[in-house]
């Protein structure tokens, strides 16, 4: 693969949260117009990971490229100009609790187009329509269910007509029919809109199911990176314990601590 | 003791550097181009949140206060048969001292915690960072209209503290203990002088608001994302600020009525 085709190219990332590493070395690329998936276990930083690419943290070493200038590197104005690019649908969906489901995604239309009112109403309208929220517009977020704050948070997160959109963690807490419309929103966006879709994800069979590329991270390394297919077929312990979810393997399930035995009796 | 000198050392540092973190974020939100059309809705927005929404525990609490000082005068001042000073005694304690502080404190009760809370929640649910990928700085959205509400809104409160408790304190004395009325408001005003009492008054309200709301504001944004999180930090800035407008008015006191 081409270094062209790659969007967001990630090479030699390190980062430290106080005296913790979170990324050792990572080197991860995300080609255009797919959607890759980031997984791995709770903590093991793939929020922090879409901070770092969104350019709301800076790495202790390494660089991230999106669509081919250093994040970190770029003066403010620019960062912001390259996050119009860039759609995020956070874990929590983030709505702003103070405005409407209107207001919400007609926001960041408000303050990065000179687009006039009428016509900012229109795309609002069809951005929730394709969520399937066209009838919530008038409600506060306090008045969502989580599924569908999730969903209006999708649509103000596509507001802009970004060219990546960033999912953290968006099956997280859904019933399985909530779960179904996200999957196949995401599926359907992805290939309509030609953008590229990076998500996080816990649940292996939704994630295998519609990721073209995926990539795993664990105690602060890439542990596999590959298509659905070579990821299932992956021969690494870890790998599959973590696909498989076994409790015990090379990803200890237990925090570390001195022998229970030595503890109950010391 | 090498430890106790290294503890007190970082402890010390840590709270420098915290100051310093404040400062910035001040400086960041307040000294920017002015976006009139923006930013003059939303200051109305946190002048309402802020302001009108504290007025009521202000206005009452004036009231007593303003009563008991009517109450407590009198019985000092009768002994002296100078009880007609008693309209002196209640204007110059509540505009030069009560009204300031008294509001203060329960401005940093009302509004403070509300603000850090309000804040410390937008944080933890993301929308700080969510305004940031939409290329909105939060510090100049979220940050800036807040502080503007709290300098603005906390000299108007403590002048209506003021004036209710004059007025409370009036009721007390003419209505209830028979203070000639006449004399009452000729002595208060006689005595009340604009610039030394007044102006003084105003300016100490106008010194805690801006305390008060920077700190709040600053406590919601560095707390940690958690509910433990943002209660400490909740809890922090009503200490905080009550220490600090209680240190910071023995400070002014000293520097205007102290004649050094
Ligand atoms: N603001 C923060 N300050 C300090 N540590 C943090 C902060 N945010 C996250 N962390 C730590 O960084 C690690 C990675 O967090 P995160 O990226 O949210 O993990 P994930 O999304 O993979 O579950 C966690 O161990 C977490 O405790
Ligand atoms: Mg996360």
């Amino acid at each position: 693969m081409s270094v062209s085709e790659n969007v967001i190219q990630i090479s030699n990332l390190k980062f430290m949260r106080a005296d913790r590493c979170i990324f050792k070395d990572i080197n991860i690329s995300i080609p255009k117009g797919k959607i890759t998936a980031i997984m791995g276990p709770s903590g093991t930083g793939k929020t922090t990971l879409l901070k770092l690419i969104g350019g709301q943290l800076t790495p202790d070493s390494g660089r991230v490229t999106v669509r081919g200038s250093d994040v970190h590197s770029l003066a403010r104005a620019e960062l912001f100009a390259l996050r119009k690019k860039m759609g995020m649908l956070f874990q929590s969906g983030a709505l702003f609790s103070d405005m409407s489901v209107f207001e919400n995604v007609a926001f960041p239309l408000q303050v990065n187009t000179d687009l006039d009112a009428e016509l900012i109403r229109d795309i609002v309208l069809l951005k929730l329509q394709a969520v399937g929220l066209r009838g919530a517009i008038d409600l506060m977020p306090s008045e969502l269910s989580g599924g569908m704050a999730r969903r209006v948070a999708l649509a103000r997160a596509i507001a802009l007509d970004p060219e990546i959109v960033m999912y953290d963690e968006p099956f997280a807490g859904q019933d399985p029919i909530g779960m179904g419309v996200l999957v196949t929103l995401i599926k359907k966006l992805n290939q309509s809109l030609g953008h590229t879709s990076v998500i996080i994800s816990h649940d292996i069979q939704e994630t295998l199911s519609i990721a073209d590329y995926i990539c795993i991270l664990a105690d602060g390394e890439v542990i596999a990176q590959g298509t659905a297919a070579q990821i299932r077929e992956s021969s690494s312990e870890k790998v599959q314990q973590f696909i498989h979810g076994y409790p015990d393997g090379p990803v200890p399930f237990h925090f570390p601590s001195v022998n229970l035995m030595d503890q109950l009796i010391g | 003791m090498l430890d106790i000198l290294a503890v007190t050392g970082r402890h010390f540092i840590e709270k420098l550097a915290g100051f310093g973190r404040a400062t910035l974020v001040l400086m960041h939100a307040l000294f920017v181009w002015p976006q009139p059309r923006t930013s003059i809705p939303l200051i109305v927005k946190q002048l309402y949140s802020v302001g009108v929404k504290s007025l009521l525990i202000i206005a009452v609490s004036g009231l007593f206060i303003g009563m008991v000082l009517g109450l407590q005068g009198y019985t000092i001042l009768v002994d002296f048969a100078s009880e007609q000073a008693v309209g002196q005694m209640v204007a110059l304690s509540l505009v030069r001292e009560l009204a300031p502080v008294v509001t203060a404190l329960l401005f940093a009760g009302r509004a403070g915690s509300a603000l850090t809370a309000e804040i410390g929640l937008m944080k933890a649910t993301e929308q700080l960072a969510s305004l940031e990928m939409i290329g909105v700085d939060p510090l100049r959205r979220i940050v800036a209209p807040r502080l503007w509400a709290g300098f603005i809104s906390m000299p108007l409160l403590s002048m209506i503290f003021a004036i209710v408790g004059i007025y409370g304190g009036a009721v007390v004395s003419i209505d209830w203990l028979g203070v000639y009325s006449g004399s009452f408001w000729s002595v208060m005003q006689s005595s009340v002088d604009f610039y030394d009492d007044v102006l003084n008054g105003v300016i100490k309200s106008l010194v805690f608001g801006f305390v008060i709301t920077w700190i709040a504001v600053y406590q919601g944004l560095q707390s940690v994302p958690t509910s433990e999180g943002i209660s400490q930090a909740t809890t922090q800035t009503v200490v905080y600020s009550s220490l600090m407008i209680l240190a910071l008015d023995f400070v002014l006191t000293a520097l205007m009525f102290g004649n050094i």
